[in-house]
């Protein structure tokens, strides 16, 4: 399974081999491989569910294996918990800092493990244990102040030391970066290179593939649950990273254009146009245009900011720049509310979280927000209201028991066909369809696939976000892609290719990179 | 599957089950117990929480708390009192509007400055409780008994109580206004998954701002009744009334998180602790045991609890099997 580049020389630190995990029979890890050597920084990477967290959440002992071997510093090795993984020496830092901002560095640091003197606290032998261990990462401050005075990298460091205390010998960093500034990260790379020197271990989840670059020695990469390569990150390049991460061949990636048909000619004027979006630390300088029956797609890396400018062109997100018109007139929507008076639609990645209601029926979560317009006197109209939703579950073909099914009784596909009918009935402008395929299987997704083209030759202008290349490459007329909160280039149909896309994807394309971006 | 509807039925039934059953055991054990004295006076005196807990039952069910409802009660009896002397109408509009004055003071504060509901209808709570000490001068407040005021309370239609006459129509009304109105299922979709109900473009915060409103509202019309009732606005009563309308809610199978209620189910549960409290004066009536005050609150609250635990354990069985 795992074909690893060069074998450590030494004996590995950790070794994990073929772990299997399966949630309520689906499997999310299959036979998956990690193995660290000592002193090494491994970067872990992949996309959303191809199995990282699975693979973190059980080294870590927050869920049980199925199958496969542990070994741990020479012995075999199963955590009860975080708290057992971290007395064996592993420790895990979070994306999200997760302290007390209201209490000082050194309780921070020290909460749970705590210096008693006559079984009361010790506070003089406290603050000298936090500041020895910041010194470690040559960090000087005040360790009686409360760490809510400290900027974030700052208290990203008090993370890491509290999470590595003085005995750690594998440090996981999920996705550390993901809140600090470019000098920020490099102090954090400091870090992780003294952490090396002092021959502990790091395994570092990052989706900024220039960071691995920096500061790894070797990658492991994920997809569907199974770790498909390891190698030296010198021997490695970005396409081939990205290739090995969207399942693609980077030898066979001339494109077929089948299928698709011309619909060139039913394309009609722009209908929306963003300029220079930015807004947060994810979305920097977006800008694209949609049209009139055409579909376009955003192509991305996970945290390349699609999702997050979907969001910003919906008013569920504040603009901070930019700007947007929508049929030639500019918008401003602050609340999805006037987005969707306006005539955009918005269905979420996130079904279960931003999707549906799901105490409520099939026939509400479809309707609920046409209300207002079926309602006489205040009381909802019955009648028109069993109408339309009659007319959507026959016409997206949604399976359910009857109208008054509960939402969360159906599978994921129908879930889906509702949220968009919930869409159609309003009849937008604009939809934009966010991983409008994830997690549903093979059947239903051909089928909202094949309806999301239907849609867009009915004069609807569709922006399509997915993670998986394939569905962006054969379901877009045009395809935007995105790079670090950057579009860095547009492609029409016939010339996104793969490899075109996933150069532009991995690297940015010099012509459209904006200053300042790192390449 | 079948074992899956037996389950789902008995739990979101239990509150009705238990009620039948308490009726059963009080018609069976007092002589009088349902006769139209007894019923009377406790539809008559129970309607001032049946009122409080429909507010309540239609934040909870936004996925909210309001715990400034007894307070502003309280607030309510004794603004009505000070304005019986204008007339029925007067003190009425009073204290209701004393109500809605909170509730919107609630509501703002909730909504627009972002305050978590319990924090912000505690301080609600505080702040009516002295206003209306204040308003009182530290003493109950005698009504007007000339203006008719006191009918409004005491009085009967047919033998029905006025009070829960004016409860019942109320009830109906927010019934109807939950199952067949778009605010009313915005509300059990606010609760039921609010950051879908705003992606979907539902009038979030206008729904929220309402629920408190309207909440204060019937807490100050019970406090109208209050005043009415006992004849005196009363500024050191509502005290625990939150905890009562709380309690009806969630035994009427109301989810604390919100998303999931019904309005009858509610009203069943006013009911439920209403007659746990008249079984027990019953009982002391009888001779056989004497129950002080002290330990019919008790039993009420290990009442409450069994209530609550068999119901989750009936809805988690329900769940689990469904998931299956």
């Amino acid at each position: 399974m795992t074909a690893s580049a060069t074998s450590p020389s030494v004996s590995p630190l950790l070794s994990m081999r073929s772990v299997s995990k399966a949630f309520g029979g689906i499997p999310a890890l299959s036979e998956a491989s990690l193995e660290v050597a000592p002193g090494e920084v491994q970067a872990l990477i992949g996309q959303n569910g191809a199995g990282k967290s699975t693979m973190i959440k059980i080294l870590t002992g927050y869920i049980g294996r199925d199958k496969g071997e542990i070994l741990f510093d020479g012995a075999p090795f199963e955590a009860r918990s975080p708290q057992d993984a971290q007395n064996n020496g592993i420790s895990t830092i979070y994306q999200e800092i997760n302290l007390v901002p209201f209490r000082s560095v050194t309780e921070n640091i020290c909460l749970g493990r705590e210096s008693r003197r006559y079984g009361l606290l010790d506070w003089q032998a406290m603050h000298e244990q936090a500041r020895k261990l910041l010194a470690r990462f040559k960090i000087d401050l005040d360790v009686r102040k409360p760490l809510l005075r400290f900027n974030t990298a700052t208290q990203q460091m008090v993370a890491i030391a509290r999470a590595i205390g003085f005995k750690a010998k594998l440090v996981i960093m999920d996705e550390p970066t993901s809140s600090l500034d470019e000098r920020e990260v490099a102090v954090l790379f400091d870090v992780i290179r003294q952490l090396k020197a002092e021959g502990v271990s790091v395994v570092f989840v990052s989706h900024k593939l220039d960071e691995l670059y920096a500061v790894c020695d070797r990658v492991t990469i994920m997809r569907d649950g199974r770790t498909v390569k390891t190698a030296d990150m010198a021997s490695i390049g970005k396409l081939e990273l990205v290739a090995s991460m969207l399942g693609r061949d980077i030898a066979q990636v001339a494109k077929s254009a089948t299928a698709f048909g011309d619909r060139r000619g039913r394309i009609g004027d722009v209908v929306l146009t963003a300029n220079s979006l930015a807004a947060g630390h994810k979305v920097h300088d977006v800008s694209f245009s949609v049209r009139r029956g055409e579909i376009a797609g955003f192509a991305g890396l996970l945290g390349a900011g699609r999702t997050e400018t979907a969001r910003l062109v919906f008013g569920a997100d504040p603009l901070q720049s930019g700007a947007l018109s929508l049929d030639g007139a500019a918008i401003h929507p602050r609340e999805p509310i006037e987005a969707i008076k306006a005539g955009i639609g918005f269905s979420s990645e996130d079904r279960k979280l931003e999707g549906i209601v799901p105490e409520m029926s099939v026939a509400e979560n479809l309707t609920l927000a046409l209300m207002p317009q079926l309602a006489r006197a205040g009381i909802v109209d019955d009648a028109k209201q069993r109408a339309i939703v009659e007319k959507f579950i026959q016409r997206l073909g949604v399976k359910c028991s009857g109208p008054d099914q509960k939402i969360r009784e159906l599978s994921g596909g129908n879930q889906q066909k509702v949220l968009l009918a919930r869409w159609l009935a309003m009849n937008p402008k604009l939809l934009i369809l966010d991983e409008p395929t994830r997690g549903i299987d093979v059947g239903a997704k051909a089928e909202i696939q094949s309806l999301i083209k239907e849609l867009a030759d009915q004069g609807l202008a569709v922006l399509m976000i997915s993670s998986e290349l394939e569905e962006v490459l054969e379901g877009s007329d045009r395809v935007f892609v995105l790079r670090e909160g950057r579009s860095v280039a547009e492609f029409s149909h016939a010339e996104a290719t793969e490899s075109a896309v996933m150069t532009a994807m991995a690297h940015g394309d010099s012509d459209l990179v904006a200053e300042g971006s790192a390449s | 599957m079948k074992k899956t509807s037996i389950a789902s039925v008995l739990s979101s039934q239990g509150v009705l089950i238990a009620l039948a059953a308490l009726i059963l055991f009080g018609w069976l054990r007092y002589d009088h117990f349902l006769g139209l004295f007894n019923i009377t006076s406790v539809l008559r005196y129970n309607s001032m929480f049946a009122l409080v807990s429909l507010g309540m039952c239609f934040v909870i069910m936004t996925g909210g708390i309001d715990l400034s409802v007894g307070a502003t009660a309280a607030l309510g009896s004794v603004v009505s009192a000070l304005l019986s002397p204008y007339g029925t109408m007067a003190g009425t509009l009073g204290g209701v509007g004393a109500g809605l004055c909170i509730g919107l003071i609630n509501g703002f504060v909730i909504v627009r400055l972002r305050i978590l509901p319990f924090i912000a209808t505690l301080a609600a709570m505080l702040a009516a409780n002295g206003a209306a000490l204040l308003l009182a001068g530290d003493q109950s407040v005698s009504v007007s008994y000339d203006s008719g005021f006191t009918d409004l309370g005491q009085g009967d239609f047919y033998n029905i109580p006025i009070p829960a006459l004016i409860a019942a129509i109320l009830y109906v009304v927010g019934s109807i206004v939950l199952n067949f109105t778009s605010s009313g299922r915005t509300v059990l979709a606010i609760g039921g998954n609010e950051d879908a109900s705003r992606m979907m473009g539902l009038p979030v915060n206008r729904i929220k701002f309402l629920v408190y409103v309207v909440s204060g509202g019937l807490s100050g019309l019970a406090g109208v009744i209050l005043a009415s009732q006992f004849g005196a606005g009363q500024p050191i009563e509502g005290v625990g009334w939150e905890l009562f309308a709380i309690a009806s809610v969630v035994v009427g199978g109301t989810l604390l998180t919100g998303g999931l209620g019904s309005v009858g189910a509610t009203l069943a549960g006013v009911m439920l602790l209403g007659l746990i409290f008249n079984v027990l004066n019953f009982e002391n009536g009888m001779g056989f045991i004497s129950l002080s005050a002290y330990w019919q609150s008790v039993i009420r609250g290990v009442f409450l609890l069994i209530v609550v635990i068999l119901q989750s354990q009936l809805t988690g069985r329900a769940e689990r099997v469904e998931a299956r």
